[in-house]
């Protein structure tokens, strides 16, 4: 398998904080790789600076062997890229719809969408209800399924998804989950960020676990499920 | 009644000219946050900029109405976009990071150099330069109520604009990415959108309502001068806080209410007009006292 995402020696600093400190690791090509660790443990910062919001203070990042440092994120997205924030972060004042349509953003202007369109409605039929709903309005659940159709309107070859079981019912996280598995299946290559280790090594190929802005282990999502430290540290046993 | 009625139409014409401004006022600060003070000098500078081609045109050309405004209105555009787009690129965007106060003096900084640079580079620009009026001059009645040509004119070209700003920010691609960055910059990034593209179309949108406001202003009270700015910025700046913040169709609001509330104090109270740029601000204060964002203002701490 190649190497789709390929993050090397990544430091980040807000300031005086060294929140991110050498961090290497890789997805490959139709894989689901995951991040986890506890908060604080630097997961946002990595996700936000591979999509060019931060700058690094040291490392590279590869995205299809191209080299994204330096890139606005703005052409990062562009280049098959998607990010799905912490904390969903859909336009509230805009419809369901207008989001959607913004997701699609760098598709070009005489693009089609609407095939677009329909696969996401197909994943998540209720956007597809209230495609006229303004988005603050949504329920929790509602604003994470919408926030990664929006992320998929743009086809991306990556899709990074920070936290998206935050905040939700045991039930709506598990299908957030079984999507990103039917995404996988599609063909879409996913780097999950999560706290909720159980549920995110499950159904990640590769994991890697981070403590206060470094790497610790890394292993097969089965492996790391089965490790002691582990299973002491994140599935509170 | 009649006077009433009057003074209502005098109102809504002053209220349309305000509103244009504000909608600049209010969409920089709905994208960046900067109370953007040079705003009232790029209607200024808009007004000299169509003033200024006016003044070239041969005269067969320049009394002729139907070619004359639309040169007016394009060199206006183009002057007062010009000065807006740079003035966003040299002074604010490399202070994009840095703490609000230092934007905000930087405005007012800008606002002191465009107009010293009108009054010393534009010939003769210390004294107040004649505009043309170029709609016909004397009025047509509804009933008793005489109304003016040009603030007919006003009222239609100010209309049109906003519809066509509002058709402009729900229906196109680059409407919609504005409304982004304002809500969420950094998720409108994720999007493939580049910010700093939107702030400038931004700015230059503002300053095309301006350059209209500009040369409206101009043919209404057939005068313009240096330091208009300062005054138009003002009260547009209190129409956009009186709207709610950041709101397009708030600035509109607020900039019809200002204008009538400023017409109606001069006629019905007594010494009224003696007070006239001071209703504004007293609106203004009664406004937030009762409601702090603004007529249509969200909660603005949804965004902090
Ligand atoms: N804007 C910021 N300014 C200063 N420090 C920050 C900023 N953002 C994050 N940090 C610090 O960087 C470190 C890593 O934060 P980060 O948000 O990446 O963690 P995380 O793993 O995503 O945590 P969580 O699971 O709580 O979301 C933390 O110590 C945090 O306090
Ligand atoms: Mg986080």
């Amino acid at each position: 398998m190649t190497e789709l995402l390929q993050v090397r020696g990544l430091s980040v600093r807000y300031g005086m904080i060294e929140a991110v400190k050498d961090v290497s690791f890789a997805v490959s090509e139709g894989a689901i790789v995951s991040l986890v660790g506890a908060n604080g443990a630097g997961k946002t910062t990595i996700l936000r600076t591979i999509s060019g919001l931060l700058p690094p203070v040291a490392g590279e990042v590869f995205f299809a062997d191209q080299p994204l440092a330096h890139l606005p994120a703005h052409e990062i997205v562009a280049s098959g890229l998607a990010h799905v924030p912490e904390g969903r972060r859909v336009f509230p004042r805009m419809t369901v719809r207008e989001n959607l349509d913004l997701g699609a953003f760098v598709c070009g202007q005489g693009n089609n969408i609407d095939a677009d369109l329909e696969r996401v409605h197909t994943l998540f039929p209720i956007l597809a209800e209230r495609a006229g709903q303004k988005a603050g309005t949504l329920s929790g659940g509602e604003q994470q399924m919408l926030a990664i159709a929006r992320a998929l309107m743009s086809r991306p070859r990556l899709l990074m998804l920070d936290e998206p079981s935050m905040g939700l019912a045991p039930l709506i996280t598990q299908r957030i989950f079984d999507i990103v598995a039917e995404l996988r299946e599609q063909g879409t290559t996913v780097l999950l960020v999560e706290q909720n280790a159980q549920a995110a090594l499950s159904l990640a190929d590769k994991g890697y676990v981070l403590e206060s802005g470094s790497v610790v282990l890394v292993g097969t999502g089965a492996d790391l499920l089965m490790n002691e430290d582990v299973r002491k540290a994140y599935l509170a046993e | 009644m009649e006077q009433f009625a009057q003074q209502f139409v005098n109102g809504v014409v002053l209220g349309a000219m305000y509103g244009l401004i504000a909608l600049g006022y209010t969409m920089v600060y709905g994208i960046i946050q900067l109370w953007n003070f040079a705003h009232g000098e790029i209607f200024m500078v808009g007004a000299f900029g169509g003033l200024a081609v006016w003044t070239a045109l041969p005269e067969s050309l320049a009394e002729n109405a139907f070619l004359a405004l639309p040169l007016i209105f394009t060199a206006a555009v183009f002057t007062a976009t010009f000065t807006a787009v740079l003035v966003e690129r040299v002074a604010y965007r490399p202070l994009r990071s840095s703490p609000r106060i230092t934007a905000l003096i930087t405005a007012i900084g800008v606002s002191i150099v465009l107009q010293e640079s009108v009054r010393l580079f534009y010939p003769d620009g210390k004294r107040p330069q004649s505009f043309p009026g170029l709609v016909a001059e004397g009025n047509f009645s509804i009933g008793d109520v005489r109304i003016p040509w040009v603030s007919l004119f006003i009222v239609i070209v100010a209309f049109f604009a906003m519809l066509l700003l509002q058709a402009f920010v729900h229906a196109t691609k680059t409407g919609k990415a504005m409304r982004a960055v304002s809500q969420d910059p950094d998720t409108a990034r994720l999007m493939g959108i580049d910010v700093n593209r939107i702030i400038m179309v931004t700015f230059a949108v503002g300053a095309i309502l301006a350059a209209l406001a500009g040369v409206l202003q101009g043919m209404k009270f057939r005068q313009i001068d240096f330091h208009m700015g300062f005054l138009a910025g003002l009260k547009a700046f209190t129409a956009a806080v009186l709207g709610g913040i950041g709101n397009i169709t708030g600035a509109v609001l607020g900039g019809l209410l200002l204008g009538i509330t400023e017409v109606m104090a001069t006629q019905y109270i007594p010494q009224g007009s003696a007070w006239k740029d001071v209703w504004a601000f007293i609106v203004l204060i009664v406004v937030l006292v009762f409601r702090p964002t603004g007529l249509l203002g969200e909660d603005v701490s949804v965004r902090a």
